[in-house]
């Protein structure tokens, strides 16, 4: 068991969560509805209610550091059934955000896929599915990951050897520069 | 006729080219008209909304504003993930410094004034039954089905507005006019295991196993489906879930519309069976030819 320090908790954390997430996180009443219904609990290293605890004790290193808010599917089950209406999965993805901030990588394949899609958006306009799985692949090392699939993928066209780019890509790739000197407060 | 502005997704240009095809087709033998988004962009998916909500808004926006340049107030799109996040970020953009934020991005403002929904939602609200009932000419009869809607597109319920959050029944209903054999489906709005499949599979294996599992226990010869990343996790990795999980599926897992446009006597080609990857000659075997007029 892990124990926490109340005295420890990070206010400024708690309300940058709050003014981000648009939720008032002391509501939550631990009533373990969320955690019940989330499907990912089996590959976390704390549950959905669990976050919320921390979150609500200001747990930041905790939070920043763990696995499930890279694992979180946004699948809005927590946030569909919670009684206290807090839009938990909203919580969940404001942690993953704070964490990409400061650096934390805490489950790097989930990382470098969604940087790999998002190089492939804003390079093409849409995603184009083989380059982002080259470069996945590339920089994750992972060369083999659904080498398996090739023959089916292939044998049923699936995947087109060359990108859907767009007029607009240029557009696109504005609200990327854009977004990127803005920063976090875009 | 119905007009609607149309979104296809990356992944109907690709992965799930006969969504999109079906999709098309069945619209236009019901009298719905999709006119397409002439240069939409992809919507950002999963990845740009766990980056940043206003990166992610940014991605949709630029697509409603061209909604609005065309002049039309309705949206549709197959995909509940760009579903989702089209909707998400009008929603948020109800809030006029979200609003703002996401507008210093783009190079045309969004006025947020587009209403985007499921195709499936146009078709339940807007296209009477007895129509579409009419025009059967091949009914399912003889088949049973599992409908599954994936966990986005009725959730949150203040988002996403259409059916219900936890026993979704549009694709039920619709199957059941066609006259298939509609089997209870105790996980429709459970999560597949959404976009793990590449960083790790083994989430993707779990989760959609338990899924055929369900399908299978129900009794059903196939699974219907309305999102092209449930179909793909489900029907794709079906060798792979059997592998891990040491187990026997060959469940085939049908896109909604193509179900619809078999049932409505759709050219072949334009529903694409053979992009499936666990075949489902056997499932379509068991819809009864219809008796010959005497």
């Amino acid at each position: 068991m892990q124990i926490f320090n109340l005295a420890d908790a990070d206010q400024g954390f708690i309300d940058e969560v709050e003014a981000r997430s648009h939720q008032n996180v002391k509501t939550c009443y631990q009533c373990g509805n969320c955690t019940a219904g989330c499907p990912y609990t089996f590959v976390y290293d704390y549950s959905v209610s669990q976050i919320m605890r921390l979150v609500q004790t200001g747990q930041k290193d905790a939070v920043l550091k763990c696995r499930s808010i890279w694992l979180c599917g946004s699948c809005q089950s927590c946030t569909t059934r919670c009684p206290n209406k807090i839009d938990v999965a909203q919580v969940m993805d404001v942690c993953r955000h704070m964490a990409r901030e400061e650096g934390y990588a805490t489950e790097r394949s989930v990382k470098i896929f969604a940087d790999s899609f998002l190089e492939s958006v804003e390079r093409h306009g849409r995603a184009y599915e083989l380059g982002l799985m080259a470069s996945y692949m590339t920089r994750s090392g992972r060369v083999f990951t659904d080498v398996d699939l090739a023959p089916q993928v292939l044998m049923r066209g699936k995947l087109p050897f060359k990108p859907h780019p767009i007029q607009g890509r240029e557009q696109v790739t504005r609200i990327f520069e854009r977004f990127r000197k803005g920063g976090k407060n875009a | 006729m119905l007009k609607v502005a149309y979104y296809p997704g990356c992944s109907g240009q690709g992965t799930s080219l006969e969504y999109d095809t079906s999709t098309r087709a069945v619209c236009k033998a019901l009298d719905v008209e999709l006119v397409d988004i002439p240069d939409w962009s992809c919507c950002g998916s999963s990845p740009a909304h766990t980056v940043n909500h206003v990166l992610s808004a940014a991605l949709s926006a630029r697509n409603l504003a061209q909604v609005e340049t065309m002049g039309m107030t309705k949206a549709a799109t197959p995909c509940p993930s760009c579903l989702t996040n089209l909707r998400t970020a009008a929603h948020k953009m109800d809030d006029p410094e979200f609003k703002d934020k996401v507008n210093a991005l783009l190079d045309v403002p969004c006025r947020n004034a587009v209403d985007t929904q499921s195709v499936l939602q146009v078709l339940a609200e807007n296209v009477d039954p007895e129509l579409i009932k009419g025009k059967v000419v091949k009914p399912l009869t003889g088949i049973k089905i599992a409908c599954y809607y994936g966990c986005i597109m009725n959730r949150p319920p203040e988002v996403m507005r259409f059916d219900h959050h936890e026993n979704p029944m549009a694709m039920d209903n619709l199957m059941a006019l066609l006259g298939a054999e509609v089997v209870p489906f105790p996980l429709k709005v459970e999560c597949c295991g959404a976009s793990y499949g590449i960083p790790r599979g083994d989430i993707v294996h779990r989760l959609s196993g338990k899924l055929l599992d369900a399908g299978r226990d129900v009794g059903a010869d196939a699974i219907v489906t309305a999102c092209p990343l449930c179909q793909m996790n489900l029907d794709l990795r079906q060798g792979q879930i059997n592998d891990a999980l040491r187990e026997n599926f060959r469940i085939p897992v049908f896109y909604y519309t193509q179900l619809l446009g078999y049932a409505l006597g759709i050219d072949r080609a334009e529903l694409g069976f053979e992009k499936l990857c666990v075949d489902p000659r056997l499932a379509l075997g068991r819809i009864k030819q219809p008796q010959q007029a005497m």
